[in-house]
């Protein structure tokens, strides 16, 4: 198994291409909600799973951290998120710079998607802002995405 | 990840997006990335190694400061090209009268039950087949390597799920027999080159490909790389 030949198999997928690239100035930090958004398609165990090519979201309760990775693509390492939710989603590491006031505050929730995606078109115009709006709505200023 | 990242600016979230495929951030390039040379499926690099991941955010966070959009890559490397080679041991032949994949499997149900005690299971091996279905769908494997088109084999799901339970079932097994976190794809490797089972779904797979299945039936069943 060579991580570089999955990453060269999937650096050549279209990229999307963006006329005009929105820039939103940040709170500052100390006083930011966080939120942070995966596409492992990770789910809490009781939630719906993925479906493949499912191009919806799960809304992850920050209080709640019995997360599974619901992917469908086998190009991923799984021993790492098994070991440690952190090397995902690095949520305890968010509380402790929250503890120490370097964050405002961790969300109340997070999000995730499926990353293996061919066609980005309904995340784009339809469940991305879908989401986008939810964490608006819950006071989240910032997003650390991760991608899996 | 990237796209979502101009999705959720847009919507007036800042945002900070890892990356660990150097042309895909480079070609989106979302607001603020980060390019993190590290293995697919560890974004934050290195499992258990929270002063690894604190520095992995300060720099993600640091680009906040930045007054216009920008890309940096992180200074340290993961590299897991060249890491270990999994060592655990495979159980020895225990009843010559089954085939020798299934006499594997009931072999590490052991350690497959102390991965699972000591992380619990966040890989969530049983999506599609449950532990004690395994071997029906090893069976059904078995009928498709040996010439048995899928669809009449009796595979219980869709392929590559059922052969991502599999795997996530041996790599469960390999965290129960080792005194460490593997290095990244090793658990994976070791199942398809150390384990019969391994070397039965690529078998499967050859089979399916051989006798002109449709590409998507057979392809992810492993990594493609394979």
């Amino acid at each position: 198994m060579s991580d570089s030949e999955i990453k060269a198999m999937v650096a050549d997928s279209e990229p999307p291409i963006f006329e005009e690239r929105a820039f939103t100035t940040p709170v500052k930090l100390s006083e930011a909600t966080v939120a942070v958004v995966s596409s492992a398609s990770l789910h809490h165990a009781a939630q719906e799973d993925f479906a493949p090519a499912d191009v919806g979201y799960r809304v992850l309760k920050n209080g709640n951290r019995d997360y599974q990775i619901g992917h469908w693509s086998p190009n991923f390492d799984v021993l790492g998120f098994a070991t440690d939710m952190n090397t995902v989603i690095p949520l305890d590491r968010l509380d402790e710079l929250e503890s120490q006031g370097i964050v405002g505050k961790v969300s109340d929730i997070h999000l995730s998607y499926a990353g293996n995606q061919f066609d980005l078109s309904a995340i784009r115009m339809d469940s991305g802002p879908a989401g986008a709006r939810l964490l608006k709505e819950k006071g989240v200023d910032i997003v650390l995405f991760t991608p899996v | 990840m990237s796209t979502l990242a101009h999705v959720f600016e847009a919507a007036g979230i800042a945002t900070i997006a890892l990356g660990s495929v150097r042309k895909q951030i480079e070609s989106v390039a979302p607001p603020r990335g980060l390019l993190c040379d590290f293995p697919m499926g560890r974004p934050l690099g290195k499992p258990a190694d929270a002063e690894f991941q604190h520095r992995v955010l300060k720099h993600a966070f640091a680009l906040l400061e930045s007054e216009g959009p920008v890309l940096e890559e992180f200074s340290e490397v993961v590299d897991c090209d060249a890491a270990e080679v999994l060592t655990c041991p495979m159980p020895p032949r225990n009843n010559e009268d089954v085939h020798p994949v299934i006499d594997e499997i009931r072999g590490l149900r052991p350690a497959y039950d102390r991965g699972i005690e000591k992380f619990g299971n966040r890989a969530a091996t049983g999506r599609t087949l449950g532990v004690d279905d395994l071997e029906s769908a090893i069976e059904s494997l078995i009928r498709v390597a040996e010439g048995t088109p899928w669809k009449q084999a009796g595979i219980p799901g869709i392929p590559s799920r059922v052969t991502q339970d599999i795997r996530g079932y041996y790599e469960t097994a390999a965290l129960g027999l080792s005194d460490h976190i593997p290095s990244a794809w090793s658990g994976t490797n070791w199942f398809l080159d150390e384990s019969e089972a391994g070397k039965l779904v690529l078998a499967a797979r050859a089979a399916m490909k051989e006798s002109g299945e449709k590409r998507p039936i057979w392809f992810y069943m492993v990594p493609g790389d394979r």
